[in-house]
């Protein structure tokens, strides 16, 4: 094996993690200030021009901070636990194609750190992992707290783990591939959320109560339960699971852009192959304003109801949207009749309106005190 | 000495460590991170023998899972770490003999039956694609139908039991 293709792996590998390590950065800043607009405020504008240098100084703030360990917590999990909630997040993107490829010094850089045939699941299966580290926090802070923190998230997102895969399911029949470069390359004609909308926001949906954004954030729940799982906390290892937490923020965005909104495909990405990132960005922003505009105008929702949303409500309509998806793409290559494809829109959305009905009816009841 | 050989006895070490700390650590959740990491060493030399599909599902399936099990330990059993061992006093010698002769029988089969050619290749680069994944589907869902489906009926008895013994104990304790 040639040294240079080790040395490709290896800058590749590294600009990614700088990419998401600054995105994660001035994704602080972008929330902050996208927030305090919606909130009417001003939002830090103070250290640099527009507070573009606020993440610099919070950093250094936060390095300089004094770390914490509380007497009698569970020393070595302790540690490891931000650690283990990190790297999830940052391997989580190694799979995720920027773009196509280029030619560089003669020789032709793809814009992906890993082709791997079965990208889809390598990304479930690093999802289930990513658990891990917030419940072992959770535990091993030895605080009541910061156990249920760990417990609620846990469950939450062994609950909304299975609708997740399911909306998968519906991207991988859609693009006939697990591989995420041939699903990209399915949507050249037509992006994924125009045939199947119900699975985009129900994906979108999941992925919230999987990275645990409000209104899905239970498990640091500031009012019920102090800070949650990183409540025994402080300095870098504080400032390890906030990064965990807005670098899924960004890799999220960039899978929901990849499955549904045709990933790094734009006008004129063929002929320029280096547009694509650029793309991908731009959605990458929109799906993350998206994500902010949810944090600032909804309440967190009910533990219970959470919990009876996901399992009553969002697996079932994932079943059904599945079910419809793969039903609709086999008729149509029966019959070679496009009429079947369309069909799986209308349908999905009819079976969203049931859901939706389905929730309103047991609001009311229970707000009139009948149950 | 190939890479491939490097890195399999790295893994081999790291995975009968993990193992052992599993068994021998006091605190339960010790022991059940310790397996986690074992499962995912397993999952890497599937990778090694060019089997992503099942590397993957070994992590998602065997990894999350463990999940549960954590669960289970901190919230139902309660007990973290186990008090010195109170075990039957038979257990143990009993254990060390069947553990024994496990050795000795493997050891046996490895040495009598492992010629340097058993026609074992290493895995085709070409099976390593989605087609086998096709096929393995195709499989799944014509010749293996039936045990396929049986083994849903299963999990889904499985699933209805732990529903309805957690039940009972709720509404035993209610009234």
């Amino acid at each position: 094996m040639d040294w240079t293709i080790w040395l490709e792996w290896v800058l590749k590998g590294f600009i990614l993690c700088m990419i998401l390590l600054t995105g994660f950065a001035y994704l602080t800043w972008y929330e902050r200030r996208a927030l305090a607009r919606i909130q009417i405020r001003v939002g830090p504008n103070r250290a640099g021009p527009q507070g573009l240098l606020q993440p610099i100084a919070d950093a250094v703030k936060l390095i300089f901070k004094e770390e914490l360990t509380p007497a009698r917590v569970y020393k070595v999990v302790f540690i490891l636990a931000p650690v283990l909630t990190v790297v999830p997040s940052l391997v989580l993107a190694a799979v995720i194609p920027l773009g196509t490829s280029f030619h560089l010094f003669g020789r032709e850089v793809n814009l992906f750190v890993a082709d791997v045939n079965v990208g889809v699941l390598y990304i479930m299966s690093i999802a289930s992992i990513a658990v891990y580290g917030i419940v072992l926090a959770g535990w091993s802070s030895n605080n009541k707290y910061a156990m249920l923190g760990g417990i609620r998230s846990s469950a939450q997102m062994i609950s909304y783990e299975l609708t997740l895969g399911l909306s998968f399911v519906t991207a991988i029949i859609m693009g006939n591939s697990m591989n995420l470069i041939d699903i990209v390359n399915g949507q050249r004609s037509l992006w994924f959320v125009v045939i199947q909308p119900v699975g985009a926001l129900i994906f979108w949906i999941a992925t919230l109560a999987e990275v645990n954004r409000a209104p899905f954030d239970m498990p640091d729940a500031e009012q019920e339960l102090t800070a949650g799982f990183h409540a025994e906390y402080s300095g870098m290892k504080f400032a390890l699971f906030f990064m965990a937490e807005y670098q899924k923020m960004i890799v999220i965005c960039m899978i929901m852009a990849t499955l549904f909104f045709g990933g790094y495909l734009g006008p004129g990405v063929d002929k320029f192959p280096l547009l694509g990132p650029v793309y991908l960005f731009a959605k990458v922003i929109v799906l993350l304003f998206l994500m902010i505009w949810v944090r600032a105008t909804w309440p967190r929702i009910r533990y219970d109801r959470l919990m009876s949303f996901g399992w009553k409500i969002l697996l079932p309509l994932a079943l059904a949207v599945a079910f419809i998806t793969a039903t609709g793409i086999l008729l149509a290559d029966l019959y070679e009749n496009q009429l079947f494809v369309w069909s799986i829109p209308v349908l999905s959305i009819i079976s969203l309106l049931v859901a939706v009905a389905f929730i309103y009816r047991d609001l009311r009841r229970k707000s009139h005190g009948r149950f | 000495m190939n890479s491939d050989l490097i890195v399999f006895i790295v893994l081999a070490i790291v995975s009968i460590a993990t193992a052992m700390g599993m068994v021998f650590s006091r605190n339960a959740v010790y022991s059940a991170l310790f397996l986690v990491l074992n499962f995912v060493t397993v999952a890497v030399f599937y990778l090694l023998l060019g089997a992503p599909f099942i590397a993957m599902s070994q992590i998602t399936v065997y990894g999350g899972a463990i999940m549960v099990l954590f669960l289970f330990v901190i919230m139902l059993l309660g007990a973290e770490s186990l008090a010195p061992s109170k075990a039957l006093p038979w257990q143990r010698p009993l254990a060390f003999t069947l553990a024994l002769v496990l050795v000795v029988e493997s050891v046996y089969l490895i040495v009598s039956r492992a010629q340097p050619n058993l026609g074992i290749t290493a895995p085709d680069a070409s099976l390593n694609t989605m087609d086998s994944l096709r096929q393995m589907a195709m499989e799944l869902f014509s010749k293996y139908l039936l045990p396929f489906e049986v083994t849903s009926i299963l999990l889904l008895v499985a699933m209805v039991g732990a529903i309805v013994l957690t039940k009972q104990e709720k509404n035993g304790r209610e009234s």
